[in-house]
């Protein structure tokens, strides 16, 4: 095995890893700071913010050191390879690359919104001299406030890292934004009339170390330090990614990307990072609600939940074969489970289906070239499956019913007069009929919603129990290439909505409180498809369903 | 943590000679304290209401906020007071400096509402400590009043009200940045920048570990 030796201690790297001296250094925890360089990106080694000294052991045991500092980030490391990241010419090189860096920036970390998680702050902390020697007025450029529809520029405090300008060539593949001018000059900018509006423009705000580029949607909306952030999963799509959760008094702020090698890498699309404002739409339903004759008789849980439960006994008893539920493909796995069960106890013929899917285009594959054509290798694709979690509600319905119905076909039931009786399990924002079709649902002689959003088929329930957003509650999203993933309840639902994994569990009596890991390990028991839900907790980076699966298989239980 | 025994000195009482023993210096010296204050009265209890207060200089009361040369607020609205609040009576919503205005044209952020719970705040200074801009400052009012706690919710108008009727008053007077901002929003015309702090040649700061970095 290759060795390296970072600040005196040993480092094995794999015989085929080609690591540079960060990620060689990151193995034994010793941070090289940088800025330019990017894990994702290509290396420009242009900020010197990763200057190391650098030698090679000899066979013979010999170190020869190099006379220069390196750029830990260009330099590759081999077996024998020396860093040393702590001694003082390191520490003088880091102490001098920030006071230049620092040079022209406006130091304005007030009013600056990334203040907080900040690389110059943190750096500056830790490595750098905390006073600077300039003498001279600094170089104020002008801001630019459109750079896209989500991105202002605030051009002084940029330190010209360039990973925005490789970002958009490299991932995006629509180089919108460039390096203008040289030297001194030097600033960030777009073609005129050509602003960065691609799907992943978002991504160049979170690359930005320091503050220069910001979210417009997010420009001085809360300092950073006062959000609470939750481990979550982008629903806007199949791709499943991997996401932070920000919030503060229940108000959900932003979506952060969270870097998952298994799931999506370190990147989201826009239509995640800003696609959450159902979240705290007006049109939420707030208060369960159940009505007789079109009116509504109560509005308090305590009273409806025992009459939906006798409600849908009696419809199981009445007519069992005419009656069926629909999980929408926004519920989680749990949620899923929780539904599929109980009806399947009410009534064993019931029918289950799974709510639509909404599929939008094609899955839009990135890097793209000029031509707006996806090139290969892809990096980045957000797909056409506007849903989290089909696979995972598939799953359980195939294993509970052994076959997963359409929801067109029970709309084509609930139209004859063949389904008498019918729970829906919402979530999805677009809602999960289309207003044409609403006027099927009369037929029906009980109808439960269990929904986000207020709607025409919410009107004309009998019963509708106000959910919760996949922020507001626990569970499981299986995506499209089987990878299961928490998440976590980052924040309150309005109202008294509640999170629907402990309306299901209420409804359906079952003892104890609604726990997502407990239940993942029952579900695993039950589920043979998704049998690496057992491990309880599935960490932060998810479990893949298929290797997992084949590995239990392979040991006797 | 208990204290370590090492770290600790014993002193002994020295002992007392005879006329210590009688105790008659020490309630000699004690009837003079006595006396003295007998004839040389002088009260320390100030008459409010029916005499207004004699407050000292560092009296913190009601909050203002501080306007600039230009009569605008000079909050920029970082939020730093009511992170450093302890009572969390602060609530400031923050917008953009309208871009095409050029009264703002040198601001890039200000508050659009800031309130402050009067009756929340205990009034400990943290806020006018914490403000990079010196925009929020406690003034002498103490005398507060009001028929409901709405009442009591001072919002920027309100708080900008109190600095115009303090300002001029002799307790309160404009004290930092002759009505400039502080670097932090001011940096259309940055003034050059020495070392952030006086850094003394013993600092260790200033003690580069290659000679000759420094100066």
């Amino acid at each position: 095995m290759p060795t390296v030796i970072v600040n005196n201690k040993p480092v094995e790297i794999g015989a085929s890893e080609r690591l540079n001296c960060i990620q060689a250094a990151e193995r034994v925890g010793v941070e090289i700071p940088h800025y330019c360089y990017h894990h994702d990106l290509s290396v420009v080694a242009s900020c010197r913010m990763c200057l190391v000294e650098m030698g090679d052991k000899k066979p013979d045991g010999t170190i020869a050191m190099q006379p220069k500092l390196f750029p830990g980030c260009q330099t590759p490391v081999k077996d024998g390879t020396v860093i040393v990241t702590d001694s003082k010419k390191v520490k003088d090189a880091q102490k001098a690359t920030l006071e230049y860096l620092l040079l022209n920036h406006p130091l304005d970390c007030p009013v600056c919104d990334q203040a907080g998680e900040c690389g110059l702050q943190d750096y500056s902390y830790e490595y750098g001299r905390g006073y600077s020697r300039l003498q001279e007025p600094k170089n104020i450029k002008p801001d630019k406030d459109y750079i896209g529809d989500q991105i202002t520029l605030f051009t002084d405090r940029c330190i010209m890292c360039t990973r925005c300008v490789r970002f958009t060539r490299e991932i995006s593949g629509t180089a919108e934004l460039q390096v203008v001018s040289r030297g001194t000059h030097e600033e960030i900018d777009i073609f005129p009339g050509d602003p960065c509006n691609n799907k992943l423009a978002g991504n160049v705000v979170d690359l930005c170390p320091v503050g220069a580029l910001c979210s417009k949607d997010f420009l001085y909306e809360q300092r950073v330090w006062w959000l609470k952030s939750k481990n979550s999963v982008c629903p806007g799509c199949s791709t499943g990614c991997s996401i932070n959760v920000d919030q503060n008094n229940d108000v959900l702020y932003r979506l952060k990307p969270r870097e998952n090698p298994q799931a999506q890498g370190a990147f989201m699309c826009d239509e995640g990072r800003f696609g959450w404002k159902y979240v705290h739409a007006d049109n939420r339903l707030t208060l369960p609600e159940q009505r007789a004759n079109g009116q509504i008789i109560s509005k308090n849980w305590d009273a409806i939940l025992p009459a939906v439960r006798n409600a849908l006994k009696e419809a199981a008893l009445r007519a069992p074969n005419k009656f069926a539920a629909v999980i929408s493909p926004w519920a989680t796995v749990e949620e899923a489970y929780l539904l599929a069960t109980y009806v399947r106890k009410l009534s064993p013929t019931a029918k289950l289906a799974i709510g639509p899917i909404r599929t939008v285009g094609e899955d839009d594959l990135y890097p793209k070239d000029v031509h707006g054509k996806p090139v290969t290798p892809t990096k980045f694709t957000i797909h056409a499956e506007k849903c989290p979690n089909r696979r995972g509600v598939e799953a359980v319905l195939k294993q509970i019913q052994g076959s997963v119905i359409e929801f067109s076909s029970v709309l084509n039931q609930v139209s004859k007069g063949e389904i008498e009786a019918l729970y829906v399990l919402g979530g999805d924002p677009e809602g999960w009929i289309a207003d044409a079709d609403v006027i099927k649902l009369d037929k029906l002689k009980l109808l439960v919603v269990q929904d986000l959003l207020a709607s025409a088929a919410s009107a004309k329930a009998q019963f509708v129990l106000p959910g919760g957003a996949w922020a507001e509650k626990d569970g499981t999203f299986v995506n499209f290439k089987g990878l299961a993933q928490a998440i976590h309840r980052g924040l309150r639902g309005p109202g008294e909505a509640r999170p629907d994994g402990r309306i299901l569990m209420e409804l359906s009596e079952k003892p104890g409180m609604f726990q997502a890991p407990a239940l993942r390990k029952e579900i695993a028991k039950a589920v043979p498809a998704l049998a690496a839900l057992s491990v309880g907790d599935l960490g932060e980076l998810g479990v893949p369903l298929e290797t997992a699966a084949a590995k239990s298989e392979l040991q006797p239980a | 943590m208990p204290i370590n025994p090492k770290d600790v000195d014993w002193v002994e009482e020295p002992p007392m000679n005879f006329w210590e023993a009688t105790f008659l210096p020490a309630v000699v010296d004690g009837l003079r304290a006595t006396g003295h204050h007998v004839t040389h009265f002088k009260p320390v209890t100030q008459m409010y209401p029916e005499e207004a207060a004699d407050l000292p200089r560092h009296y913190r009361g009601v909050h203002r906020l501080n306007r600039d040369d230009a009569g605008r607020v000079k909050c920029v609205a970082c939020m730093m007071c009511a992170t450093a609040c302890p009572a969390r009576c602060i609530d400031i919503v923050a917008q953009e400096a309208p871009k095409d205005d050029p009264k703002w044209a040198d601001r890039d952020k200000l508050p659009n509402s800031f309130v402050i719970d009067e009756l929340k705040c205990i009034y400990c200074g943290m806020c006018e400590e914490a403000c990079p801009v010196d925009a929020i400052e406690l003034t002498h009012i103490y005398d507060l009043t009001g028929m409901s706690r709405q009442e009591m919710l001072f919002d920027k108008e309100k708080l900008l009200s109190v600095f115009d009727q303090t300002k001029d008053s002799g307790l309160d007077p404009i004290r930092t940045h002759k009505g400039r901002l502080g670097p932090a929003s001011d940096f259309q015309q940055l003034p050059t920048l020495g070392p952030a702090t006086t850094v003394v040649g013993d600092d260790r700061s200033a003690k580069a570990a290659s000679p000759g970095v420094i100066k």
